[in-house]
């Protein structure tokens, strides 16, 4: 199994703690990952605001460069997922914006690519991995763990990365309970946690991001479960309770990448979770080596 | 929220002013090419957007009511509302839109006829965050975060970073907010790739613009 990783903005700012788990993760089930070299920012949903062309362009240098590669594109963060294949859809049903489009990137020698498929590495573990796999290589229990899984926007809608219901995805929710957790119901789970609105109208953000943590401790939950660098930052940064005079302490805001590669026996520094600004005290602890999980 | 120009084009419904058909005939051939926007035509107001849409309680116009005024012949209107603006871009509307409409792109092509013309809310700087990304993009290739929010905030809020530096120095204190940007190899291919398709981008002059008549809403009815 090898995949193009398109890291994306993100990954190498404040998401660098899912940069770290998710090649810990590939490491330890032997799937390789290469960067792909010399990738630019995918545009996100904000060039689009700006020109349209221009949007579709920049994104399709990347596509064009991991036409070259040849593997499948392995796109963690959500915004990068949707625009990369927003950009493949568009290339494909509008034959004029192609024209325009590879007549921007001859100008850099590039040539037009976009049969790669654009995929999220949680589909990834799910499909190509497979939960016995990862069940397998299992060696630490996440009993302790209940976390409520936010699945967030942008890879359920409008390009649905998981089978299943989108509006009531439960893929973490398997994964999870198969490694020992006990995620609990967490119903708001593809609700938005504001994205970008964190710059532009942060009391908007800030209230989305409160009632989704709120909502997961009134159900228990000791952690909230994210696919995204945007919604970590988000839901980590407008957590807002303080921990003092009696309120509950702020939430522990991890990756899904995180909780796996505890599971596989990473180190908590291995999956970056020194990098989240609410320590999450509950650990992984050894499997007996007799349990019949590995 | 209603103007004099709106007003007056209660006053004549059915009537386009020469600066709505203008307009109108832009955000058209904007659209026209992208499936989930052109089926703006087949909307029933049915609301399901609205009720879908997490941030509409902040929105001065809801989802539905922009694209009735943009029906009514108000787009000037509805450019200068926060709505547009305010859409984080979490595809539920478009998800659940019976009429399959993509109003979410709808939106991404009012924000761009927004920036074309000028046309924003009155004391209103937050389209500047996404003229600050793409300089960020022209200028690195990628997005450098600390650059663009410093740049945003210096541009249009100063007083917000003194207010925000707490989560900035908690960010860069958790190894988070690398300070310098990483520039690409290839900036050069990737301006000269931007610099092209902009010229695809810029009002095609030449183009005649179909189906943009002077009668909108009820006026069209019959016809």
């Amino acid at each position: 199994m090898r995949y193009t990783y398109y890291p994306g903005c993100s990954l190498h700012a404040t998401g660098v703690a899912y940069e770290k788990s998710i090649r810990a993760v590939f490491g330890k089930l032997g799937a390789e990952l290469v960067e792909l070299d010399d990738w630019n920012c995918c545009g996100a949903t904000v060039y689009t605001s700006v020109r349209k062309t221009v949007a579709y362009a920049i994104s399709a240098r990347n596509l064009a460069l991991a036409a070259k590669a040849g593997d499948d594109v392995l796109a963690p963060c959500s915004a990068c997922y949707y625009v990369l294949n927003r950009t493949r859809e568009a290339l494909t049903e509008q034959p004029e914006l192609r024209e325009h489009v590879g007549a921007a990137l001859a100008e850099a020698g590039l040539e037009l690519g976009f049969d790669t498929p654009v995929r999220h590495p949680l589909e990834v573990l799910l499909t190509d991995v497979g939960l016995d796999r990862i069940v397998k290589a299992q060696t630490h229990s996440l009993e302790g763990f209940r976390p409520a899984c936010y699945y967030g926007c942008q890879i359920v809608r409008p390009y649905p990365a998981l089978k299943g219901d989108p509006e009531l995805p439960m893929a973490m929710e398997r994964l999870f309970t198969a490694l020992g957790a006990a995620p609990v119901d967490y119903p708001p789970k593809v609700r938005c946690c504001g994205g970008m609105l964190v710059a532009t109208f942060p009391e908007v953000a800030r209230k989305l991001c409160t009632e989704l943590t709120g909502w997961a401790r009134e159900r228990d939950a000791n952690c909230l479960v994210t696919v995204c660098p945007l919604c970590q930052a988000n839901l980590d940064l407008l957590n807002l309770s303080s921990g003092k005079n009696g309120s509950p302490g702020r939430l522990p805001v991890l990756y899904f990448t995180q909780l796996v590669g505890l599971a596989l026996g990473c180190s908590p520094q291995d999956v970056g979770m020194q990098h989240g600004l609410a320590p999450m005290t509950v650990e992984a602890l050894p499997l007996p080596m007799a349990s019949g999980r590995n | 929220m209603r103007s004099p120009k709106l007003r007056a084009a209660m006053d004549t419904p059915g009537v386009l002013s020469k600066n709505e058909k203008e307009l109108r005939a832009a955000f058209l051939a904007d659209i026209d090419r992208i499936p989930g926007a052109a089926r703006l035509r087949q909307c029933i107001q049915c609301g399901t957007c609205t009720a879908s849409c997490p941030v509409s309680y902040a929105m001065d116009l809801t989802p539905r009511q922009t694209i009735a005024m943009f029906r009514a012949g108000a787009i000037e209107d509805l450019l200068k509302s926060r709505t547009i603006w305010v859409c984080a871009s979490c595809y539920q509307c478009t998800m659940r839109c019976p009429a399959d409409i993509s109003v979410t792109e709808l939106l991404y092509a009012f924000k761009r006829t927004a920036m074309e013309r000028g046309i924003f809310p009155p004391k209103f700087p937050v389209h500047v965050l996404a003229k600050t990304f793409a300089d960020n993009v022209a200028r690195y290739g990628r997005n450098f975060e600390v650059g663009m929010i410093l740049r945003y905030f210096m541009r249009t809020r100063p007083l917000e970073l003194l207010k925000r530096r707490r989560d900035g120095l908690a960010l860069w204190r958790h190894g988070r907010l690398p300070l310098r940007p990483s520039r690409i190899k290839g900036i050069d291919g990737l301006r000269k790739i931007i610099a092209k398709a902009e010229t695809f981008d810029l009002p095609q002059e030449h183009l005649e613009h179909e189906r943009v008549t002077d009668a909108v809403g009820y006026a069209t009815i019959g016809r």
